[in-house]
């Protein structure tokens, strides 16, 4: 399954949205037709409920039934809006660091590891450097209720980076943060897509972070009228 | 797969209509078995010329109704006094287990207390009463069958109580809490101006099943409930097992008829929710604040607490009896302990509590693995269908003699009646149900974002249920299967028309021993089968804490 | 969906089709009752689901004994079926004759006498032919003495039911409370009594066997003597035999214990009551009952027999065995173990049960006679003086006019 997905794709493709339009309820929410390239951020701007979420769900293969999509996404030379979610590869990134309560550390970013990853020194590594490179070495065997907000967010970030994602889809994921460590936070995030030459879409309303990301920028409607 | 989340359905909707059908026909005469293929009024001709009908019927009525409104009432109020404060916890760990206690143990601890020669009055004579021998009072089984009703509401309001919990924490409770106090109400005024009415919507059905049971139940009106004339449903139950084979056609007839009661005890129900809808609307309207509101809350406490505590000291009673020699009254205590009615108990226990074991916990874990698939595989964010909605909930809205009684029939034309199959098969049109109760709201309540991301990190669908969804669920699973547990063992009415005798239970065996007035083997009986749910119960309450002692978000 | 489908077939069998699902299979290959050997091989291994009454400990503990010696001897499993009403298992019987299981039906022995076991023979419900006089104990059963083993409530038995054991109604009092010539001394003299004494008398609502029989214990006592109860009962002779009795009920009925407005279920309750003080008199068909009451700490040791001169009712009960039963051979076995010595002995001991044996004491081996006579007697079993004459039963048709007739009128709740 894995290889299947991750065969499709070539490293350091674009994000393309060809004729992209989600409605709900009749009402158009947004329209997009443009391309991400690798290492670009894409920022998308708009209130709450504008439906700026809702593009992030439909790419990743999560869209409510309730709202109306349509249009061709493309990841290099694949058509992506027809695969199965868990094909698409899209890290996902939110508010809430949404590690898993169960796991600790290690095993959260196991998780997130691609099986090819063979042998249990490989993986051991792999784990160790991830969480080396997001400067919290040695916490494998932490709970993650017992780490701190800003570390919860860190580790999230390493787990998905882990997953070697095709794209990273992130919702709102500072504005938990207090606003030193958002900073940090906001350069982590950034400089880790960039080095991985992916595409990425920030949706938010915090001007600063479409600042940050330094890439074009959406902005999208009001909400609809209820 | 497709047919996976409509197993559990089938598995309720296909007997329950079966059965249902298998009440009916007879009920009009028709019933090929028997030799009788033309359809006649005669079975209800026969019902309505049973002596004091009106009066079975008057009682299962009032039964229901006042069961139910007393039982909301008190669960109400306390919810209204005690939302947001740390009462509110500690009830629902002592409610939990209470829960957990069968109908028919419930209504013997609370007989061993009220009866004229029981407990409560034991301890207050001679020295507080003067009573030196009981005094010739009708308590237990009085004709108006209050006794039946304080019983019942001694189960349902711990059980609404426990609803209302679940369905909580989707309504703004501390922000409506905070308004209310702002603008000058009272605590308790302000849950039930702001609060009630959203509320009551979610527990509705939850209601209108404790109308149903309380008004058709049998187990607790055999040992509570008056025997001149008993309630509809025992006396239908009884005309069921007559020799006289012509009166199983009246049988059936009158569970169409009970049909009917419940739904009339349901109907007016609804007219009183209309009425309190409409007071409600009065008072608030003319801005009243209730704000020195703390005698009723108090009392709003205080009454479902000692609801509880009436329970446990039944429970007490209970083991008095089954160690007490010789113990006449007044005596507070027994003059001398013995092990003689375990010891006379024992060596016939090991059958009915194989049976009890098995019973509940396969049909436990297949209406899990039925109700999980069905969750599962429902599309998230979405209510269900109002029709799989209705079929969950129509063993519990409708009275058991019902469909139970077709359901035998047909057990007996199959041959199948008295074997583990049938026997579990019935036991899980009533497990499922409850097992659905106890996990929809929590299996909705886990954040949707934890499977997705798990999904977007790479997670096949299966993975990402057997890795994130079902461990994140392990103790709402666990508290589900020891209601389910419960539910199993709990069944009365099921058991004896289905096992067909051959399969008694624990439950089977005490109530049978109800008639027996023996109390020290009843409480030796009523104990056993409070014992396999409780401990259920404290497993599920202490297992997460030990399973996740390192995982501090998991051990709530 | 193989459940949804079984289902579905099975409400198109009740329903569509009167055709019988189980054919009769086993009725020529049973042996005979008369070759034993052969009766012996087919039960080894067998379950008898032996329905019985299951309201009185000492009974069910002495049906477990059965059990245990059942397998010791031949190999055979008993599964006591507790009923509350023995017409449960007769109205099993008969559903599966309806549905046409002519075989392997679910109740192979039931503990039986009048107008359940009349019910049962009229509709051609028992293994036939009579079967229970050709047992081999059967020649120890006190036939000549002991009447009532082969009259049912003056229905002859004709061999299709095996007596178990004798019963005569039996009344007591705590003589701690109560002093017994202040008490009264038949049935008719009760009501008189409970005027001063309120509340201090009751009986099981009938049909409960106890409660129906203290009903028929005043009929005989009070009806007029030209009316001939051993007779089946007419609408004309009900109401004249009745008259008398139903006046004394309605006058007892509020000096009753609750008023009359709530009876206990049967006799053992009434030990209860007995033992709390709420009620002065106990009855019960076993002249031992008191006794293995008191062994039980259930009734205070100062109970003593209440003698009622005139005489109460006596009868016999048995067991008996339906035409379709699946461990028919088993069931005999059984209903021959329980006229066995040794059964009959453990039976009347009062410390265990103390129901009276239906053997011919006389007729036994020396040891099985000594055992007899060595037998504890228990402190509160009436002795030869004390008991009364024996009465015997109304024809069976009396007792469901009774019960009908005693639902109208206090069923009524008020």
């Amino acid at each position: 399954m894995d290889k299947q997905a991750t065969g499709g794709v070539k490293a350091g493709a674009s994000l393309g949205f060809c004729n992209v339009w989600i409605a709900l309820n009749g009402h158009l929410l947004l329209q997009l037709d443009r391309t991400v390239m690798p290492g670009e951020i894409l920022t998308v701007m708009g209130p709450s409920g504008s439906g700026k979420s809702s593009l992030l769900a439909f790419i990743g293969g999560f869209l409510d039934p309730a709202f109306e999509a349509d249009g061709e996404i493309w990841l290099g030379e694949m058509r992506i809006d027809k695969c199965p979610p868990a094909d698409r590869h899209c890290g996902l990134l939110f508010q809430d660091a949404l590690l898993f309560p169960h796991m600790n550390v290690g095993q959260n970013l196991s998780f997130a590891l691609p099986a090819e990853v063979k042998g249990r020194k490989a993986r051991k590594d792999a784990i160790a450097g991830a969480l080396q490179n997001i400067g919290l070495p040695d916490i494998e065997s932490r709970d993650p209720a017992t780490l701190s907000g800003g570390q919860k967010a860190r580790v999230a970030l390493a787990r998905t980076l882990l997953s070697r994602p095709n794209t990273m889809l992130l919702d709102e994921p500072f504005s938990s943060l207090d606003a030193e460590l958002r900073a940090a936070m906001r350069d982590l995030t950034f400089g880790a897509i960039r080095r991985a030459s992916i595409p990425a879409i920030l949706v938010t309303h915090d001007a600063a972070d479409a600042e940050a990301a330094g890439g074009p920028v959406v902005k999208i409607g009001a909400p609809p009228a209820i | 797969m497709r047919i996976a989340p409509l197993l559990a359905l089938a598995v309720i909707g296909l007997p329950v209509t079966a059965g249902l059908a298998g009440t009916v026909l007879p009920a009009f005469g028709f019933l090929p078995a028997l030799g009788r293929e033309t359809f006649s009024l005669e079975p209800f001709r026969e019902l309505f010329a049973a002596p004091a009908l009106g009066d079975s019927v008057r009682l299962s009525l009032v039964t229901g109704l006042a069961a139910a409104l007393i039982s909301l009432g008190l669960a109400g109020a306390f919810t209204a006094a005690a939302t947001g404060t740390p009462a509110f916890e500690r009830m629902r760990r002592l409610l939990a287990p209470l829960l957990a206690v069968p109908h028919a143990a419930a209504a013997f601890a609370f007989a061993f207390l009220i009866a004229p020669s029981g407990l409560i009055l034991r301890l207050l004579s001679p020295w507080a009463t003067g009573f030196e021998r009981p005094p010739n009072v009708l308590v237990i089984g009085d004709p108006a069958g209050l006794s039946l009703i304080a019983g019942l509401v001694l189960k349902e309001t711990p059980f609404l109580i426990l609803l209302i919990l679940a369905a909580l924490p989707q309504m703004p409770t501390t922000r409506s809490r905070q308004l209310a106090a702002s603008l000058g109400y009272g605590r308790m005024a302000g849950f039930v101006f702001l609060q009630w009415q959203p509320l009551y919507r979610q527990i509705r059905l939850g209601v209108l099943a404790v109308i149903a049971f309380s008004s058709s139940v049998i187990d607790v009106a055999l040992i509570l409930g008056p025997n001149l004339p008993a309630p509809l449903s025992v006396r239908l139950a009884q005309w069921m097992v007559d020799p006289d084979l012509s009166l199983r056609f009246m049988a059936s007839a009158g569970a169409v008829l009970q049909l009917f009661v419940t739904m009339a005890a349901i109907l007016c129900w609804i007219g009183l929710e209309w009425l309190g809808a409409v007071l409600l609307a009065g008072l608030r309207d003319r801005g009243l604040r209730f704000a020195r509101d703390a005698i009723a809350r108090a009392m709003a406490v205080g009454l479902p607490l000692a609801t509880a505590l009436l329970l446990i000291l039944g429970i007490l009673a209970l083991f008095l009896w089954c160690c007490a020699g010789f113990w006449p009254f007044p005596d507070a205590l027994p003059g001398n302990w013995t092990l003689r009615s375990w010891r006379s108990a024992w060596p016939r226990l090991d059958g009915p509590l194989a049976t009890t074991m098995i019973a509940a916990i396969a049909s436990t874990a297949i209406g899990m693995i039925l109700v999980v698939l069905r969750l599962a595989t429902r599309p998230s964010g979405r209510p269900p269908a109002a029709l799989s909605r209705g079929v969950m909930w129509l063993p519990l809205l409708l009275p058991q003699v019902g469909f139970l009684f077709g359901l035998q029939l047909l057990a007996i034309r199959t041959g199948t009646d008295g074997t583990y199959g049938a026997l579990i098969l019935s036991h899980l049109i009533f497990v499922i149900p409850y097992l659905m109760i106890a996990l929809q709201d929590g299996w909705a309540a886990l954040d949707p974002r934890y499977e997705r991301v798990a999904t977007a990190l790479g997670a096949s669908p299966l993975r990402t249920f057997f890795a994130i969804r079902l461990p994140l669920m392990t103790n709402a699973l666990l508290a589900a299967f020891a209601i389910g547990f419960a539910v199993s063992v709990g069944q009365y009415l099921t058991t004896v028309l289905i096992g067909a005798g051959r399969l008694p239970t624990l439950t089977t065996e005490a109530v049978a021993l109800a008639a027996g007035d023996n109390r020290r083997i009843i409480a030796v009986y009523a104990l056993l089968q409070t014992m396999p749910p409780l401990i259920l119960f404290a497993i599920a309450a202490i297992l997460p804490t030990l399973l996740w002692r390192n995982r501090r978000a998991m051990a709530a | 969906m193989t459940v949804g489908k079984a289902w579905l077939s099975a409400a198109l069998c009740l329903f569509g089709l009167a055709g019988s699902l189980s054919p009769a299979l086993a009725e020529n290959k049973a042996p005979a009752v008369s070759d034993w050997t052969a009766i012996e091989k087919a039960a080894e291994g067998q379950t008898v689901q032996w329905n019985a009454w299951g309201g009185a400990e000492n009974i069910n503990a002495y049906i477990d004994w059965v059990g245990e010696r059942m397998e010791a001897l031949y190999g055979v499993s008993v599964n006591h079926v507790r009923l509350s009403d023995t017409a449960e298992a007769v109205s099993r019987v008969l559903a599966e004759k309806a549905a046409g299981r002519t075989a392997n039906g679910s109740v192979d022995l039931i503990w039986i006498n009048g107008e359940n076991f009349v019910a049962m023979k009229e509709r051609g419900l028992l293994e036939t032919p009579g079967w229970a006089t050709l047992l081999p104990n059967w020649k120890y059963v006190d036939v000549k003495g002991k009447p009532t083993v082969v009259t049912d409530f003056t229905v002859p038995t004709d061999g299709l039911e095996s007596p178990w054991g004798m019963a005569k109604l039996t009344f007591w009092h705590d003589t701690a409370r109560t002093e017994a010539g202040q008490l009264p001394h038949s049935a008719k003299e009760i009501a008189d009594w409970l005027k001063d004494n309120p509340g201090r008398f009751t009986y099981p609502a009938p049909p409960d066997f106890i409660g129906s029989t203290f009903l028929k214990q005043l009929l005989v006592e009070t009806a007029p003597e030209k009316i001939d109860l051993s007779q089946p009962a007419t609408d004309e002779n009900f109401a004249a035999a009745t008259k008398t009795m139903f006046a004394m009920l309605d006058e007892m009925r509020p000096n009753l214990w609750r008023g009359g407005q709530r009876h206990p279920e049967n006799y053992p309750a009434m030990k209860a009551l007995l033992a709390d003080g709420e009620i002065d008199i106990l009855f019960a068909f076993n002249p031992g009952e008191a006794s293995s009451g008191i062994a039980a700490g259930e009734l205070p040791e100062t109970v003593r027999p209440l003698p009622f001169p005139a005489g109460t009712l006596g009868n016999s009960h048995f067991v008996t065995v339906p035409f379709n039963a699946a461990n028919r051979e088993g069931a005999l076995l059984l209903a021959n173990f329980l006229i066995s010595p040794e059964a009959q002995i453990r039976k009347e001991n009062a410390e265990l049960w103390g129901d009276p044996t239906v053997l011919d004491v006389a007729s036994l081996p020396e040891d099985d006679r000594k055992a007899f006579e060595s037998l504890p007697r228990g402190p509160a079993t009436p002795s030869p003086e004390q008991t009364g004459p024996v009465i015997v039963e109304p024809h069976a048709s009396w007792q469901d006019r009774l019960e009908a007739e005693w639902e109208k009128r206090y069923v009524v709740g008020g």
